[in-house]
């Protein structure tokens, strides 16, 4: 096999002869400098090849070889806190090894190989174990317990098994299978990142990810275990959002997979998180990420086993019975990336260039979420939600990408330019998007938050949709010529959006608002509604409505922290009856 | 001595077919030689087997099948860097034309680059005066920043890139900087109006400038924008200054980049441009940025003329995609006579909040900044509703927001290609103008700066 050479070279694609006894998805390591890549189509002995490095300075001639196994990515501890890139290749370690530009053929495992871990055994030895059952714990952060698996496909009898420090390399047990074979078992596992690793079943889900945006929770919840897309034209806060979501929702492990975006907001993301408090556990947020970066700068081959990379990390810590949240930003480039790959291959485009097959890759990928039960004794419900940004050309979502992604997802949150120009944010549009989760979650709201939040939700959607058509007339005929309770309604609605949707990321007190004062915020909007409303039937003139000191101090409610938050609502409610009742009736 | 080929088989537009080459490189500089002697370069861009398809560099004219020979060099496109480069004048392909002696160089340079570890990227924080209110108050660029400037034909972005250019500065350092100025196939005109304004600052010293205009080769284009960021990187990162690169205009190379894929007959993306132009595109705009341990940076501003004014054509489409914002000329305020005629709505900088506050700019930065953006968005659409209906249409809240936007476009935005505005200048002419609204609609400031800055009515 060793007569494998490379016969051409177009960018990342390379094609070799003498490749027969390859494996389709094989990895392969080619020329002299090792790059990285993998087999995507075979022709009798010739393979093409897409590298995930940079392949200037590649010649014909030189040589192929196979690793004879499948791109896979090396699941244990270590993973947490840190930054990888597309194939899993450590990026802080590279950089201390070979400084800040990312050079060819580097060769860096993705585990640390030195550190110490604390094994603690909780099987003992002669009990009879299967795939997926845990046999001990590492702590791995003060969050994380890291609970090590036995790797699907292996079972029987633990023939030896010791706690203590250990490696990565190490050998924590010895289990005896059926046949007598004996399999030595360390605290990491490996799995080849295309195939999604196995469940027992998977569950329908039923409780929200609770991510402190108002807008999401309150409106277009997503569950845990759900799949949303948000896609908006560049400038309208795709990114900040995908931040805020990865800051805050109730997850205890966060994948954050940056594709083919920024190298600064990586950047933002490596600074920022250690710094940040989780609410939900009181430390630092770094202590459940894990983040997978392939820059746009970054070889393009590596951005289309980033997505891949990342699920499969993600699937790693729902398999231990945990809540995951994986965010994408953003799957166009990672679409992008296959389209480059498929244009060279001389593929058959379909529409707008993009391969015949992107809609089916798209759908595998995002049904690798879900709530699903794991295989192993005493199964462990774990969930993996999906949460992806779109890019769509030019904000306008009927291109393929859009598309095939709205097929998909339950949940779309649709970003809107004319809101980011008005500086609302998150500049998600309350007309075009959705939930098809919001009537099963509704119901976990009602029991968990307030039994009124789902017709306080009701309220507030139909207030705005009313305030569109309004907008329509006064455009026509002057906001004058409205009548009193239609006035009242663009006020009421137009609080609705600036001092309840209206929701700033960088505001230390604004940034995460918790369901139970979102539930206050959602019932001070719609009272000061409802309260106006019985004025005006009773004959007061809205003007004086539209001026009620009162409606500043709902304003600012979101200003207000959350342990004084209850005691501000008794009162702007009280001060909203009291100025009702003063300047009302007579007038 | 390197192999020659006299095996040119297929001349097309900016691509060559070479037969039976054998152990030459993926993207390595070749050089052709005409009958007459004339050089020209090459890359390569494809090998299949012993068939080797080049690019050239240089136009094709003149080139004979039979007679034109063809080596490869065993090296990829490099530029000779060396702190003399400053004040020299080079082609699109980096070699000198101002008359002056070639380059001793410290060391040559691949100017392919290499991509920027992220885990060692320092995040851009350090405030730029640029001392253009509607960049410094609304859409403030920071250092290391990529910030594009959005224009169409017609559109004064020249000016505005030449004052910031003069202009700006991080306050309270003196530190070394450096100006890198691409031209790419624009005017002589243009060309040179940039150098007469670096000449009147003195920046010309201090500035390497690589031209290539509109009557040279196109397909040069391709080389002149990854020579002219080889250069920043060297000055940036090995000689810790700290440079501010101008790539104008992006629009030409973008087609540049189209004529060499329609001549491989690529399957092509949206309006002809190849599928991989946001890889490109980013290859190019990530370069910018700063480094840990490294003293310098790269702040990059790259202008594009948007065909038929239209920002979702694919060059501002997918350049906005990957920049840290953009600042949008609008061919309505330029009619109106404002200048620069920024239109601050679409206009963003995605670095802005690291950069301002206490300490950079001043406490209430942010939250006037936000301030400003709705009250002028909502006053824009009052003053649409007004040519609709009539003032009598508007509420008397209303009336103000309408008359804050015009003060807004006329105070704020429009402060002449010559004024240079100190921060706290801007901030407070936007006090003055948030002066016109009642203090009670002012609800994305606190209290606390409402009561140190709010102008109340006497």
């Amino acid at each position: 096999m060793n007569d494998a050479v490379i016969t051409k070279i177009s960018g990342p694609l390379v094609v070799a002869s003498g490749m027969k006894n390859a494996n389709m998805f094989d990895v392969v390591r080619v020329s002299e400098q090792n790059l990285l890549g993998e087999i995507i189509e075979m022709h009798e002995d010739r393979a093409s090849i897409q590298v995930y490095e940079e392949t200037s300075g590649l010649k014909t001639g030189e040589k192929v070889v196979s690793t004879g196994a499948p791109l896979s990515v090396e699941l244990g501890p270590g993973l947490i806190g840190n930054i990888f890139d597309g194939i899993q290749r450590p990026l802080t370690e590279i950089m201390k090894r070979v400084g800040n530009s990312l050079t060819r053929g580097i060769d860096v495992p993705a585990l640390d190989r030195e550190k110490q871990w604390v094994f603690e055994p909780c099987v003992e030895e002669g009990e009879r174990v299967y795939g997926g059952d845990v046999i001990g714990y590492v702590q791995e952060t003060d969050v994380v317990r890291h609970k090590i698996m036995l790797a699907p496909g292996i079972g029987g009898i633990i023939k030896e098994i010791t706690g203590g420090t250990c490696t990565v390399e190490d050998v924590v047990a010895i289990v005896l299978d059926e046949k007598g074979t004996e399999h030595g078992v360390g605290i990491t596992q490996k799995w080849p990142v295309r195939v999604p690793r196995p469940y027992a079943k998977k569950l329908s889900p039923d409780s929200p990810l609770i991510t402190g945006q108002r807008v999401v929770d309150s409106l277009f919840p997503i569950a845990k275990g759900g799949v949303a897309a948000i896609p908006g034209p560049f400038g309208s806060g795709k990114t900040v959002t995908q931040h805020q979501l990865a800051k805050w929702a109730d997850a205890d492990i966060v994948v954050y997979i940056g594709c083919g975006e920024r190298g600064n907001e990586m950047t933002d993301v490596l600074n920022e998180f250690p710094e940040l408090i989780d609410p939900h556990t009181g430390k630092s947020l770094m202590e459940r990420t894990v983040l997978i970066a392939n820059t746009s700068d970054m070889p393009v081959a590596a951005r289309e086993a980033s997505i891949y990379t990342g699920i499969t990390i993600a699937e790693y810590f729902r398999d231990m019975g945990y809540n995951v949240a994986l965010m994408a930003d953003s799957t166009s480039r990672w679409a992008e990336a296959l389209r480059e790959m498929s244009g060279r291959l001389q593929e058959m485009p379909g529409e707008e260039g993009y391969p015949a097959y992107l809609g089916s890759r798209l759908a595998q990928f995002y049904e690798r979420a879900g709530r699903v039960v794991s295989i192993g004794k005493n199964g462990r419900e774990g969930t993996l939600s999906v949460i992806g940004a779109v890019s769509p050309a030019g904000g306008d979502i009927s291109e393929p990408v859009s598309q095939a992604t709205l097929r998909i997802v339950k949940v779309f949150w649709g970003l809107d330019s004319a809101l980011a120009y008005k500086r609302h944010f998150p500049a998600i549009n309350w007309l075009t998007s959705y939930s098809l989760y919001a009537n099963s979650l509704g119901k976990w709201f009602n029991e968990n938050v307030n039994a009124e939040w789902t017709s306080l939700r009701g309220k507030i959607i139909a207030l705005l949709s009313e305030e569109a058509q309004l907008e329509e007339m006064v455009k026509l005929v002057g906001m004058d010529s409205l009548s009193p309770t239609d006035r009242l309604k663009m006020e009421s609605a137009r609080s609705i959006r600036e001092d309840f949707l209206h929701q700033l990321a960088f505001h230390e007190v604004d940034t995460y608002t918790s369901s139970d004062k979102q539930y206050m915020m959602m019932k001070l909007v719609t009272e000061f509604y409802e309260k106006s409303l019985a004025e005006i039937e009773k004959g007061k003139d809205i003007e004086e409505i539209v001026k009620l000191p009162v409606r500043e101090k709902i304003g600012r409610f979101k200003y207000t922290a959350e342990d004084k938050a209850k005691e501000e609502f008794d009162k702007i409610i009280a001060q909203l009856e009291d100025e009702l009742k003063e300047k009302g009736g007579s007038n | 001595m390197p192999k020659e080929y006299r095996t040119i088989s297929e001349v097309a537009g900016p691509l060559m077919l070479v037969k039976g080459v054998d152990g030459v490189a993926y993207n390595e500089l070749g050089e052709i030689e005409l009958k007459s002697g004339e050089r020209r370069r090459c890359r390569v861009l494809e090998i299949d087997g012993t068939n080797v398809l080049v690019q050239l560099f240089e136009s094709g004219a003149g080139i004979n099948l039979a007679e034109s020979k063809i080596r490869f060099l065993g090296k990829q496109m490099e530029l000779a860097v060396s702190e003399d480069m400053l004040g020299r004048v080079f082609d699109g392909l980096g070699r000198p034309i101002d008359g002056g002696p070639s380059i001793i160089p410290e060391k040559r340079v691949d100017v392919g680059g290499v991509p920027m570890n992220p885990a060692a990227r320092r995040y851009p924080q350090e405030f730029i005066q640029t001392g253009v209110s509607a960049i410094d108050g609304l859409n403030t660029l920071v250092r290391g920043q990529k910030l594009p400037i959005f224009s169409a034909s017609g559109l004064p972005h020249a000016e505005l890139a030449a004052q910031i250019a003069r202009q700006a500065k991080v306050r309270g350092t003196d530190e070394e900087f450096a100006v890198v100025f691409a031209a790419m196939g624009i005017t002589f005109e243009e060309s040179d109006y940039f150098v007469q304004s670096f000449r009147e600052t003195g920046a010309i010293d201090r500035t390497v400038m690589f031209s290539n205009l509109a009557n040279d080769p196109a397909i040069e284009r391709i080389a002149t924008p990854k020579m002219a960021l080889t250069a920043a990187e060297y000055l940036a990162f090995d000689k810790g200054m700290h440079v501010l690169v101008i790539l104008t205009d992006i629009t030409n190379y973008a087609d540049a980049l189209r004529e060499v894929s329609a001549a491989r007959k690529e399957v092509p993306g949206r309006r002809g441009y190849p599928g991989y132009m946001y890889t490109d595109l980013a290859s190019i705009y990530e370069r910018a940025g700063r480094q840990e341990g490294k003293k310098g940076s790269i702040t990059l501003i790259p202008i594009l003329t948007m065909p038929e004014d239209d920002k979702t054509h694919p060059i501002p489409d997918l350049t906005g995609y990957i920049t840290e914002g953009q600042i949008i000329l609008s061919r309505e305020l330029h009619r109106k006579g404002v200048v620069p005629p920024i239109d601050v709505l679409p206009s963003l900088s995605r670095l802005k909040d690291k950069g301002i506050g206490e300490g950079k700019t001043r406490a209430d930065h942010s939250g006037t900044m936000n301030q400003l953006f709705s009250a002028y968005a909502r006053g824009k659409d009052c003053k649409e509703l007004m040519v609709i209906l009539g003032e009598a249409a508007l509420t008397d809240i209303d009336k103000l927001y309408a008359k804050f936007a015009d003060e807004f476009e006329k105070q704020y935005v429009s402060q002449g290609s010559e004024t240079d505005r100190s921060i706290e200048e801007t901030l407070d002419i936007g006090w003055k103008l948030l002066s016109i609204l009642p203090r009670s609609e002012l609800r994305r400031i606190s209290d606390e700066f409402l009561d140190k800055y709010y102008i109340e009515e006497k």
